[in-house]
């Protein structure tokens, strides 16, 4: 088991720890809800230092990840950032992660902890005999916090030189924060405005210690969890993975028309068997995560893929892989709640969209 | 962590009251509340109903899992704790009073001595956490 290196920190501030990943990460501060509702109403800070960082340089960079990855990266200019995913040879994904253009040949992939080697291995696979270039995992080489939230941004600005308020959404520089070198992304994956802030490992600690002295929450993986569903946003491992293919889901947008590393295991057209829709419960009860879903009183239509009680809203919702015909937002199904059949609906996403 | 030395424990978490008017509180300690995180619902036994000691007769969810809440002793559950269902954050805020899930009358009142004494139920927290 690995620890990041506000390990000691999280301790000493009674968070409780969890293993993810193989890395023991902070699961909870004050209480799920509470931190969820902090970052919903005014902000909260996450360490996310197990996340996977691979550089990606050489003069044909761009030429490499167009192929590699299935967003195009040729749509991101210089200081700009994008979701996007890493398609396997068949059909499905390695991975999803986030892409930012540092410079014209040097990018930078963030990827999930739990699909640090995969990643590595799958684009040093692509990249050999691709000509000039070249994947370094830089993992350990950055701490990585998410400050997220409607104040974030507000909050940030009393410590960073930059000016925040032209800084849009997906957009990434370097800076420095209370004198430290930090590069900022206005990136997250909560729902929320906010901020990514890379650090290196040795001068995390600062950081963190002023925006919470601010009067920032300190949340948990247990809050970034119940946020990224609330805003409707997926998880490798539970709505995506290696088996399904990403067209059939809401994020279809992100497989752009272009050939890419593994694409002739790919159907050229998906059929859809099943595709990736949200629904909300009816009745009292909460969806997890291998529930069945099944049409009204009829058979077994698909399975839940994460669920929760929305602490904002207090409805249960919940992300499912159903039949390709049952996919459209309105149609009536129910989930098995532990032998307790509950009334859902299909409905669209996000599950939550801030007012502002 | 609060463990009241007048009550009885199972194994599983669930505390027991004295025997009052032939009935028996249950509910999950404090420990559980704990491990449990933020409870968002629950599930209660039907009254009336017959159970055996262990048997699975609620259920506790919180934002992140679904716990199994085990009957302590053998007996028919005699009443419910209808306001968790408007208001389950009190098994959170207290788990020994307005938190109880539901009270049972046990077949045989001496199953009650069986249970772990405050002592041993420490000890069994301790292993866990």
């Amino acid at each position: 088991m690995s620890t990041v290196p506000l390990d000691a920190v999280h301790e000493a501030a009674g968070a409780r720890m969890t293993t993810f990943a193989g890395t023991r990460m902070p699961l909870q501060y004050a209480g799920i809800q509470e931190e969820h509702l902090a970052v919903r109403e005014h902000a909260g800070l996450f360490d996310v230092s197990h996340m996977a960082e691979l550089r990606v340089g050489g003069a044909d960079a761009l030429a490499f990840l167009r192929y590699a990855l299935l967003n195009d990266a040729a749509k991101l200019k210089v200081g700009r950032a994008h979701y996007t995913m890493v398609p396997n040879d068949r059909g499905g994904l390695v991975d999803d992660a986030y892409l930012y253009r540092l410079d014209d040949a040097d990018w930078l992939l963030v990827a999930n902890a739990a699909n640090r080697a995969a990643v590595a291995d799958r684009l040093q696979d692509v990249a050999t005999g691709f000509g000039d270039a070249h994947v370094r995992d830089v993992s350990d080489a950055w701490a990585l916090l998410a400050l997220q939230g409607p104040a974030a941004a507000s909050l940030l600005d009393r410590h960073v030189a930059a000016d925040l308020a032209a800084t849009r959404k997906n957009a990434t520089f370097a800076t420095t924060f209370d004198g430290v070198a930090v590069r900022l992304a206005r990136t997250g994956y909560t729902g929320e405005d906010g901020f990514e802030i890379f650090v290196p490992p040795s001068d995390v600690a600062p950081v963190w210690h002023a925006l919470v002295g601010d009067g920032v929450a300190p949340c948990g993986l247990g809050a970034r969890d119940t946020l990224r569903l609330e805003a409707g946003f997926p998880l490798y491992g539970h709505e995506l993975d290696g088996a399904h293919d990403p067209r059939c889901t809401p994020f279809a947008w992100v497989v752009k028309d272009k050939p890419f590393a593994g694409d002739a295991g790919w159907p050229t057209e998906p059929a859809c068997p099943r595709r990736l829709v949200g629904v909300r419960l009816a009745e009292r009860g909460i969806a997890r995560e291998g529930y069945a879903v099944r049409r009204p009183d009829g058979p077994e239509v698909g399975t839940v893929t994460s669920g929760t009680l929305s602490p904002l809203t207090r409805d249960a919702i919940a992300f499912a892989w159903v039949d390709g015909t049952l996919a459209a937002p309105g149609t009536a199904l129910e989930v098995d709640v532990r032998g307790r059949a509950v009334g859902a609906t299909v409905v669209d996403l996000p599950f939550f969209t801030p007012d502002r | 962590m609060d463990i009241p030395a007048s009550l009885r424990y199972a194994r599983t978490h669930e505390w027991t009251s004295e025997l009052e008017a032939d009935v028996m509180t249950v509910g999950i300690t404090d420990f559980a509340q704990d491990q449990l995180g933020d409870v968002v619902y629950v599930e209660l036994p039907e009254e009336g109903a017959r159970v055996a000691a262990g048997d699975a007769v609620a259920v506790v969810e919180s934002v992140k899992t679904a716990s199994d809440i085990y009957a302590p002793v053998a007996g028919t559950v005699k009443a419910v704790n209808a306001d968790l269902e408007s208001a389950p954050e009190a098994i959170n805020e207290e788990p020994y009073g307005g938190g109880w899930l539901f009270r049972i009358a046990p077949d045989d009142a001496s199953d009650r001595e069986a249970l772990l004494d405050a002592d041993a139920y420490r000890a069994v927290c301790e292993e866990e956490s």
